[in-house]
């Protein structure tokens, strides 16, 4: 037998092999931007505009310009001497006129003004402080919401609409099937701005070389990407550009595009010619990086009588900043919104917005609302409808019987397996058991929740945009019989270097450590779009195969011929070539590498020299990985902090290269993901002011917030060579649906959770306790409004439905009557403390079964709010002294009396009783 | 500007300068010494990634002025495997429980960890995750990394898969 699996053959694909990259990584020893230093290289800063939005009067350098260690500092007036045009990822130009620095006006805070260059960087950042610029402010827009309302922040463009697609006005036929539906869900949903955060900020060392020859470091996605945009940009014909990232700290999208600052940096060196640094600090990052996911959305979902869909419609705006790497109304959302479900009919209206904020950039996932919006409504759905939430997808998801077929947006699907990712993810999670542990849990007044979501997402997508090519592997078996491979790869952090040595030694035959990976340099290698859309296993590990097993049947021809033996008798395994049945001909890689590359009088006749195969792979259009995830958290009553206590991914990326890899790609994405939920949330004031600047007041997640992830594969292998599909995004695609369901499955006694992101402690304690957190955070929330007899919102009186969806019997919860005036007023109050009575005056009012109030002791007065419900009142409040706990009241008004307890953390309970003042 | 002299130690090296009151330890180990193994992730303190060891402690170099080292032991990344290339513990539970992706923020999380885990008694997983929660890392979700505390601290094998 010679096939690749055969007896002795080493298998890699599917090991958890060791990662190449590490050896380095981990001794301090990697090469990121900022660790590249050229002789005569400078350093760069900028001076940034402190408002929103401004004319700029004057710009003043004079001052910058004297101080010590300063060699220039360049205004958009100078860096013009070379017209650079800055292009989106999908080499477009931009919309609005859109400058490297800022030059007659300023439309974001950090939008860069003047570049800085000088001996270090302490000297060009005192130098920044001393650029004199006056500003004549202007009022910004900020929100999504301003920028409807206001006229064009941009001279250039009509309105502040940066991009629109879809229907303008209802359409008839879809609104007539909405309101003929038994059953409709309706929400706004709102996402917060996210900053990508790679631990590495963005960074470029720029060495021009003469006026022929240009060598960019810079930390990015993919080298050839940058190469081909900065040539693009700069419009220099004869110039030579070879771009070098070896190590890149992170990027999630953010590092796509060299952006202002990037080419700022690189004109400069050419104005010039010198060398320069530029690496961006944090506090410039959180401001003046382009940035993610501000979003909102409005969704309509109507079902049939039995929870199947019926038709959907969605009105969708993204806030694009002021300059956005090419203006998007990011029509994707809509494309994948109903993909991986059986829905009828959908419309959409889709916008992106400018506003006087930092631009949008990519965001692992960058379509990912879709599946927030849905995956959430599905479960409201389910609990309006009294319909299980497994039963509700069940009912609605294309099933492997219904494909081939084509979504809804009229892309064709061949081989989706979502159905089957939730099915092999009930197989591994017992739902009984823990409806049975809540049902008992919420007795005792915990509060536990179960969390569905699925979604499809489409990966390695290739030849439909013109970034998005395909990638070329070039193998070469050395004479010495080690095997290079140079790929357009490219490592972000994704251990490209592992996975494609391992396929590579695979396919080839030859051991994995015998296999040298080269990416992170445009001059090798060949033109592919590195990391970008989940596509480097699917398209890169395509190339891999292909390019191996070329090369393979070559050395299996040379072999043969020089062992006088067939072709097909002839294995290599191991690095070592055997003819079946011939042990004595056994031959090492080496033996016949030297003879392939220096003895070409002993090749088959017409079989050049040398053992290298350079291969370029084009994909299937696009390869869709599935999955389902649950997860399962706490909420804490008192404190509204949600703990994940267990979360199962079950995923279908096809053949899996590495197993460790595939779940390091899904955990990193699902922690961005808890980020998103539970944390991060990049906010500017009502002047366009960053408040969230540093990683004090932009929470990213810690070791605590993250459980440890559990994996279901599934591995059905996709149509793409060796069968793979992405994995890169998912997490970050499908983790905030999973999670927020899980919360809100948790709260259904109380209510509603809101759906604007995120759901910090205070939002869900409001949840909690009733009392909402501000009238916006009201209005947020349709479902909150009256009048909506179609969909009906629980409410805490109601558990019924939430009961439904927990599976458990109703529990009987008598309906709380409003206390009014037998409570509203002032007590006194004695609480039996373990050190003698305290007095205390105690003041209440009462709205419905809110209430409110304060209470006075000698040590000073604190405000409270709890509940009424009849003569029981409840309310928690925090003291510090004599020492931090939180006091709980239960108290019963009988009359002008009232008695009950004080419960104080590890303390016990105090009696207290009390009468009307 | 001021000038101070200082004279510190560097993963064994013995080093002599007159600097800037205001250079950070950080920039000092990376531009002036070549310890680029040295990261800078936030300058804010948050972001742990440029810790290394002062004096047997475990410090973020972009808070600490390099003046403030005079005197100093101090050890980078760079000190951790031995001559010979074997790695050290913590680099190897790393490197056994796919603890790194992009790598950025692994020098400073090995330098934590090298110090509980070297001290006279060492640290038990929940000290050692609860010195992780001063690291961030934007990659990993951290599954690798408390999986390689479990191994060093003894508490788990190494690698847990998911099912096939």
């Amino acid at each position: 037998m010679n096939a690749p699996g055969g007896i002795g053959a080493a298998r890699y694909i599917g090991e958890r092999m060791p990662r190449k990259e590490d050896g380095r990584l981990l001794t301090g020893r990697g090469t990121y931007v900022d660790d590249v230093v050229v002789p005569g290289m400078l350093h760069v800063a900028f001076a940034r505009s402190p408002m929103a939005r401004g004319r700029i009067v004057s710009i003043d350098t004079t001052m910058a310009k004297a101080m010590p260690g300063v060699h220039a500092v360049l205004t958009e007036a100078d860096l013009a001497r070379i017209p650079v045009t800055l292009l989106s990822f999908f080499m477009m130009p931009m919309e609005v006129e859109t400058t490297l620095l800022a030059r007659d006006r300023v439309a974001y805070v950090g939008d860069p003004v003047a570049l800085i260059v000088a001996t270090d960087r302490y000297l060009a950042e005192d130098a920044a402080g001393a650029v004199m610029v006056e500003y004549d402010e202007e009022t910004p827009v900020v929100t999504i919401a301003d920028a409807r309302a206001a006229p064009p922040i941009h001279p250039d463009a009509a309105s502040n609409v940066a991009a629109t697609m879809g229907e303008d006005e209802p359409n008839p036929d879809l609104e007539r099937a909405l309101r003929g539906a038994a059953h409709v869900v309706e929400r706004t949903l709102t996402h917060q701005r996210i900053s990508q955060s790679p631990m590495e900020t963005r960074g470029v060392v720029s060495a021009p070389q003469g006026d022929e020859e240009l060598t960019l470091y810079i930390t990015c996605q993919s080298p050839s990407v940058i190469a081909r945009s900065v040539a693009l940009s700069l419009g220099m014909p004869d110039l030579s550009i070879r771009v070098i990232a070896k190590d890149v700290g992170g990027s999630f999208g953010l590092k796509n595009t060299p952006w202002r600052e990037e080419l700022a940096v690189i004109a400069a060196s050419l104005i010039l010619q010198r060398p320069l640094k530029w690496i961006e600090d944090r506090l410039e990052n959180l401001i003046s990086a382009n940035q993610a996911r501000e979003q909102e959305m409005t969704l309509r979902i109507g079902f049939d009588a039995e929870g199947k869909l019926v038709a959907s419609h969605c009105d969708y705006g993204i806030n694009n900043g002021a300059y956005p790497q090419g203006a998007d109304a990011n029509v994707a959302v809509h494309a994948f919104l109903w993909a991986a479900y059986k829905m009828p009919a959908y419309g959409f209206l889709t916008r992106g917005w400018y506003t006087n904020t930092v631009g949008l950039a990519a965001y692992r996932g960058p379509w990912a609302m879709e599946s927030y919006g849905r995956e959430v409504l599905l479960d409201i759905a389910a609990r309006e409808m009294g319909i299980d939430p497994i039963e509700i997808r069940r009912k609605n998801l294309v099933t492997r019987a219904d494909q081939p077929c084509m979504t809804a947006f009229g892309m064709p699907l061949e081989d989706i397996t979502p159905a089957d990712c939730l099915e092999k993810l009930l197989r591994h999670f017992d739902v009984g058991a823990f409806r049975a542990e809540q049902a008992e849990a919420r007795k005792a007044g915990r509060y536990l929740g179960l969390g569905f979501a699925v979604y499809i997402e489409p990966t390695g997508t290739a030849g439909s945009m013109p970034v998005m090519t395909g990638e070329t592997v070039s193998v070469r078996i050395e004479p010495n019989g080690k095997v290079q491979a140079m790929l357009g790869t490219h490592s972000q952090g994704h251990g490209t270097a592992t996975t494609m040595a391992q396929v590579i030694a695979e396919e080839l035959g030859v051991r994995y450590e015998d296999v040298n990976v080269f990416e992170g340099d445009s001059s090798r290698g060949g033109y592919g779009p590195g990391a970008a859309g989940s596509r480097q296993g699917v398209i890169g590990g395509g190339a891999a195969v292909k390019a191996a097993s070329l090369l393979r049947d070559k050395v299996k021809q040379v072999a043969a011929h020089v062992l006088n033996a067939s072709p097909d008798a002839v294995t290599l395994e191991r690095g070592t070539i055997r003819v079946a049945g011939a042990e004595e001909m056994t031959r090492s890689l080496r033996e016949i590498a030297e003879i392939a590359y220096g003895e070409p009088a002993r090749l088959p006749h017409g079989v050049g020299t040398g053992l290298e195969v350079t291969y370029r792979y084009d994909p299937p259009p696009v390869t869709f990985t599935s999955a389902a995830h649950a997860a399962i958290v706490e909420v804490d009553g008192d404190t509204g902090f949600v703990k994940i206590k267990r979360w199962i991914s079950s995923e279908d990326c096809g053949v899996m290269i590495n197993p460790a890899v595939v779940e390091g790609q899904i955990a990193g994405g699902l922690a961005q993901a808890i980020g998103t939920v539970l944390l991060e949330e990049f906010h500017y004031d009502e002047r366009g002011n960053p408040t969230t600047a540093t990683y004090k007041d932009y929470l990213l997640p810690t070791i605590f917030d993250v459980p440890d992830f559990e994996y279901v594969h599934a591995n059905t292998p996709s149509q793409a060579a060796g069968g793979f599909r992405g994995v890169g995004e998912g997490g970050a695609i499908i983790g905030p649906p999973t999670l927020v369901n899980a919360i809100a499955d948790a709260l259904a006694p109380f209510g509603e959770i809101p759906l604007d992101l995120p759901l910090t402690p205070a939002k869900l304690l409001a949840v909690i306790t009733g009392k909402p957190l501000s009238p916006q955070h009201h209005a947020a929330h349709p479902a909150a409004a009256a009048g909506d007899a179609a969909a009906p919102a629980p409410t805490p009186d109601d558990p019924g439905i939430a009961a439904v969806l927990a599976g458990v019997e109703p529990e009987r919860i008598d309906p709380p009557t409003a206390a009014g005036a037998a409570v509203d007023g002032t007590w006194k109050l004695v609480m039996a403390t373990p050190m003698g009575p305290q007095e205390m005056t105690a003041r209440f009012a009462t709205d419905g079964t809110t209430l409110m109030g304060a209470l006075e002791s000698p040590e000073g007065s604190q405000e409270f709010a709890g509940t009424a419900e009849g003569p029981n009142l409840r309310w928690e409040m925090k003291v510090t002294k004599p020492m931090p706990v939180t006091l709980k009241y239960d108290l019963t008004v009988t009359g002008d009396t009232l008695a009950g307890k004080c419960k104080m953390g590890m303390f016990g309970s105090a009696k207290v009783s009390g009468e009307r003042a | 500007m001021s000038e101070h002299p200082i004279a510190l130690t560097i993963n064994g090296q013995a080093y002599t300068g007159r600097i800037e009151g205001r250079l950070t330890l950080a920039d000092y180990l990376r531009v002036n010494a070549g310890y680029t193994g040295v990261h800078v992730g936030c300058e804010q303190g948050v972001c742990g990634a440029c810790t290394v060891i002062v004096d047997g402690r475990a410090v973020r170099s972009c808070l600490m002025l390099a003046v403030q080292a005079d005197g100093s032991e101090v050890r980078t990344v760079e000190s951790l495997a031995a001559p010979d290339g074997t790695l050290h513990p913590v680099q190897q539970a790393m490197r056994d429980n796919f603890g790194l992706q992009c790598g950025f923020c692994t020098p400073g999380i090995l330098m934590t960890m090298a110090v509980l885990h070297d001290r006279k008694e060492p640290a038990g997983e929940d000290e050692m995750i609860a010195a992780m929660s001063g690291h961030i890392c934007r990659c990993t979700g951290y599954q690798g990394i408390r999986r390689a505390i479990r191994q060093l601290t003894g508490s788990a094998e190494p690698a847990q898969e998911g099912a096939h």
